[in-house]
């Protein structure tokens, strides 16, 4: 799997995610500076990371969404190329139009800095396919401004096509107002677009992937996309062999 | 000539940095003050020109930029 991170000025866990990447998938990742015009010849994986870019100037991510290393992002992703934004990332693939919905600032007022529990809610995603629907996984979250709002209609729209992939509960897994710590609309942490290749979430699973840390629940995101390339790779060989058989 | 855009929340937004503004005025003392929403305003210079151009300009940078229109209104003044 060839990895991208996407940096912008500001942007402070390009090394975390980076590293998560490095240790998943056994490949260094491409950094991507925003002013570059194009990604890597042969990226699979399109990952913007968290942090402050741009200083949260305006509206967090409002500016980076708009650099010009975004319109190669948009292209990728407009054929079919995978991308992940988490914290920041989500908030400018929001921005950018990418995904729906706007990040706003939490309801209780606080930067909230801690571990919280997301249920898995569907496993047949690329970016989900490591866990089991209806998992419970804990990872930290750091942000100010994860409080997900869109208007009825998308919302409605979200849940019906499930396009919510990930949502704050209780560590039992259920719904829980208490464990819904920004506030956000239906508890969302994470979605997906339409397309399902672009996935945006708050909470940072690359943080919990190491033993070290005692919590390696975000592993599974990284491992089930490495076996998606792989399983696409195979399917790819399969296909190619056949055609080559029936000549 | 001279514009400003003012940007503000459109209404059913939860804004708890208004909230926030509206306890504080309250902890100081000044009472009848019913709710706060806080918005921004963008000074803007422009190149002297035709005031329809510039209206149409600040709506662009409006409607790309300086709004988030999923969340937020604005309206653009051009004086002079």
């Amino acid at each position: 799997m060839h990895c991208a991170v996407v940096v912008f000025p500001g942007i402070n866990r390009e090394r975390d995610m980076a590293r998560a990447l490095r240790l998943i998938c056994g490949r260094e990742p491409a950094m991507v500076w925003h002013t570059d015009t194009a990604l890597p010849a042969g990226t699979d994986l399109v990952v913007i990371p968290g942090g402050f870019s741009y200083g949260d100037y305006l509206r967090c991510g409002a500016i980076a969404a708009r650099a010009p290393i975004m319109a190669a992002v948009r292209g990728f992703a407009a054929q079919g190329g995978l991308v992940l934004g988490v914290c920041n990332g989500f908030q400018i693939l929001c921005e950018a139009g990418l995904l729906p919905g706007v990040l706003m600032r939490n309801a209780t007022r606080r930067f909230i800095c801690r571990d919280v529990y997301l249920r898995v809610e569907r496993s047949d995603t690329p970016f989900t396919r490591g866990f089991n629907a209806g998992q419970v996984i804990r990872v930290p979250v750091a942000h100010g401004e994860g409080n997900y709002v869109a208007d009825a209609p998308m919302l409605a729209r979200l849940e019906r096509e499930g396009r919510v992939l990930f949502r704050y509960v209780a560590p039992e897994g259920n719904p829980d107002p208490a464990w819904n710590v920004n506030g956000s609309a239906y508890a969302i942490a994470g979605i997906v677009n339409e397309r399902g290749n672009v996935a945006g979430m708050i909470p940072h699973p690359e943080n919990h992937v190491e033993a070290d840390l005692g919590v390696t629940d975000g592993r599974a995101l990284f491992a089930g996309l490495v076996d998606h390339f792989k399983a696409a790779a195979h399917s790819k060989r399969q296909a190619d062999e056949f055609a080559g058989g029936t000549r | 000539m001279r514009a400003r855009v003012t940007v503000t929340l459109k209404s059913g937004i939860l804004d708890p940095q208004g909230k926030a503004i509206e306890g504080a005025l309250r902890s100081l003392g000044l009472k009848g003050v019913a709710s706060v929403r806080q918005g921004k305003v963008f000074d803007i210079e422009l190149d002297d020109g035709d005031r329809k151009a510039a209206e149409l300009l600040l709506k662009e940078a409006a409607d790309k930029l300086l709004a988030n229109t999923v969340i937020e209104n604005y309206r653009v003044e051009v004086s002079g």
